[in-house]
């Protein structure tokens, strides 16, 4: 158990979950106040559309893509859902149902040009951050703020936990989609598949794998997350703004990153990502309890952090590379066997 | 007819045939479009803003190009051409009086320098530890605007260093400053690449890396080498947004930079698989970015809304760039021929 545990794909979630309490605990005994169920829960709170955002994206780069539009798409979201509830004056659910539908739509259109032409996901992704962008602006150009009372409700109600502490129903969305999305990379038949497709596409396709059915379906998950990830941000915000979700997507794949998943593809799991995200909530909240730094030094420790996590999965992979090569020498019929 | 042919084969005629499009199209619909006057001795004109306002993204396309044609890329340019600026306007200083605080020649090497070490940074990753291009410009892009931000404290510096803005705002001979800068980069970088073999080993790396190694070529440091060079575009880069402006906003400048730049480069030609570069190409993708730009306020459309044509062009040249693409609208050619 101990060694299934070691494994070194299990080593670096280990590692991200050790990093976590690290810094929850330093912030804990460094700051009066830290520490607490609610200030815990909040991590939650405050990130709900990153995590639901992260857990589209584990999906992407586990399969060996790059989604590189769920920012903007978070922004036409909410850009859509005030402009339909505010000016248009449409059931709140039924609006949420369109937002949903639109983003789901996108990520299947950009699906469909990445697997059908071949095209590199980063580039028809990176168009797709132009172009949620830059229609953002045809729906308005300025704020739009939200005042129906469905919104308010769901931005101010509180689900309460233990001991007076709560959730808020952002928070309980998110933690229903990272299960879900944990559910679904490991136990079912699509799920599979992701992973086939990350560790190596072609094979994939030899095993008879309904890989271009899965391709596209993937990045409709990531649009429809990053659509649902937007309605979660008016439930925050209270208002549609065109700039809202800027530079999601980098802070998305950190945290993806942070949480285990390796960038070439084929491993990592939803729940690697939502410890990523806690180590993001906590490493801004610590920044606010330390008081001098400005905020931009999350983005430092952020990236440092990207890079220290990259630079452990390369060393992983070279050790891995290098037990292969003795397994082949020490025992060929074994190998092949398998 | 052979040179027709030769031409229809070259990759530059389809940017130039979209060049031509756009200023075609403006030449009907968009009055004075062409006009140019002068005044003061220095020349105006809405083609001298187009080549004055694409300056900057040239600069970054002609490292990018290289980088591209290895088949690696850099999303951290706009955060090192932020980088740059922060650096050159803390050593000038926001004095009133445009005194700079260090001499002008040292701000602008300091600059130059930190952003040549942000390449460096880069190629260190890409080319020693072998992380994948985008992951490891990812880290400073991330981190970069956080670097420039602390850099200006997170405020915006306004200089009055008269003779620094020259670089964005200068005219030499009747022409933007910003355009000799350019040509004199694009002549040195085509200097190199294409009358030394390095050209041909870029190439080489980026069409088969294992290859390249087994038939001698130091991959690892012509990697090095890319991604140095590009960090030293963006910080002239850096300079002539800084410049153009005479201020720095770590937050905003060179923002969407690195999108630009590379939508430049592919859109002249350089597939983003590596192998073969197109440099002129790249000026002509960039050139072409901000002629679509310019006609869109041209016809007072939000410029925000320029981002969905933009978005819409990308996916065009995509298309064009894809072989399966074309090879389906082959088919449905030869079926329409053969129906007949």
């Amino acid at each position: 158990m101990t060694r299934r545990l070691l494994e070194s794909r299990n080593l670096s979630i280990l590692a991200t979950l050790a990093l976590f309490l690290l810094m929850f605990g330093a912030g804990s005994t460094a700051f009066s106040g830290f520490f607490s169920v609610q200030n815990f829960l909040n991590l939650f709170i405050d990130n709900a559309y990153l995590l639901i955002i992260a857990v589209g994206m584990t999906f992407v780069i586990i399969s060996g893509g790059i989604d590189l539009s769920v920012g903007s798409m978070l922004g036409l979201a909410t850009m859509i859902s005030a402009s339909l509830v505010e000016k248009s004056h449409l059931n709140p659910l039924l609006v949420i149902l369109i937002v949903l539908s639109i983003g789901t739509a996108l990520g299947f259109f950009m699906g469909c040009l990445i697997q059908f032409f071949d095209l590199p996901p980063f580039i028809i992704t990176l168009a797709g951050l132009y172009l949620g962008r830059g229609l953002c602006y045809v729906v308005s150009i300025d704020t739009i703020a939200i005042s129906d009372p469905f919104f308010d409700r769901a931005a101010h109600s509180q689900i309460p936990i233990i001991g007076g502490a709560f959730l808020s129903p952002s928070a309980v969305i998110a933690l229903v989609v990272a299960a879900v999305g944990a559910y679904v990379l490991r136990f079912t038949r699509f799920g599979r598949t992701v992973y086939a497709m990350g560790g190596n596409e072609q094979s994939a396709l030899l095993m008879g794998l309904p890989v271009a059915r899965t391709k596209i379906g993937i990045y409709a998950l990531s649009g429809f997350c990053s659509a649902l990830a937007g309605v979660v941000f008016t439930f925050y915000t209270l208002s549609g703004y065109a700039l809202d979700g800027k530079g999601m997507e980098l802070d998305a794949i950190a945290t993806v990153v942070i949480g285990g998943t390796l960038l070439t593809g084929g491993v990592g799991n939803a729940l690697g990502t939502v410890v990523g995200v806690l180590v993001y909530g906590t490493i801004q909240v610590l920044i606010v309890f330390q008081g001098t730094l400005n905020s931009w030094w999350t983005r430092i420790v952020i990236g440092f952090l990207v890079f220290v996590f990259c630079l452990l999965q390369r060393v992983f992979e070279a050790r891995k590379g290098t037990t292969v090569v003795r397994g082949v020498s020490r025992e060929p019929a074994a190998m092949a066997g398998h | 007819m052979a040179s027709v042919r030769s031409l229809m084969r070259s990759r530059l005629v389809w940017p130039l045939a979209a060049l031509a499009c756009l200023f075609l199209f403006n030449l009907f619909f968009t009055p004075n479009f062409f006009a140019m006057e002068v005044k003061e001795g220095h020349l105006y004109g809405n083609l001298i803003d187009i080549i004055k306002n694409a300056a900057p993204i040239m600069l970054l396309a002609i490292g990018l190009t290289l980088v591209i044609a290895t088949r690696g890329i850099d999303i951290s340019v706009g955060s090192v051409v932020a980088i740059s600026a922060g650096v050159v306007a803390i050593l000038l200083g926001g004095d009133l009086a445009g005194q700079p605080k260090y001499p002008v020649p040292v701000a602008i090497g300091a600059a130059l320098l930190v952003s040549t070490a942000a390449g460096v940074w880069n190629g260190l990753l890409v080319s020693r530890i072998g992380m994948q291009p985008i992951i490891a410009t990812l880290i400073l892009f991330v981190a970069g605007r956080g670097i420039a931000m602390v850099f200006t404290n997170a405020m915006v510096i306004w200089l009055y260093v008269k003779p620094f803005a020259i670089f964005g705002q200068g005219y030499l001979l009747g022409l933007p400053f910003s355009l000799y800068l350019v040509a004199v980069m694009l002549a040195l970088t085509a200097l190199v690449t294409r009358r030394t073999a390095i050209g041909l080993f870029i190439e080489a790396v980026g069409i088969n890396p294992t290859a390249a190694r087994f038939s001698g070529i130091n991959a690892k440091n012509m990697l090095l080498g890319v991604y140095t060079f590009t960090g030293f575009c963006a910080g002239v880069s850096g300079l002539v947004v800084c410049s153009t402006v005479m201020s720095a906003d770590g937050n905003n400048a060179g923002n969407l930079f690195e999108l630009d730049a590379i939508l430049a480069v592919v859109l002249g030609g350089t597939s983003l698989n590596g192998g073969k570069f197109y440099l002129f190409g790249s000026m002509i993708g960039a050139l072409i970015i901000q002629t679509l730009t310019t006609t869109i306020y041209a016809f007072n459309v939000p410029p925000e809304i320029s981002q969905v044509v933009k978005a819409l062009v990308v996916y065009a040249v995509s298309l064009l760039q894809s072989e399966k693409f074309r090879a389906k609208v082959a088919g449905v050619f030869a079926r329409g021929r053969a129906a007949a």
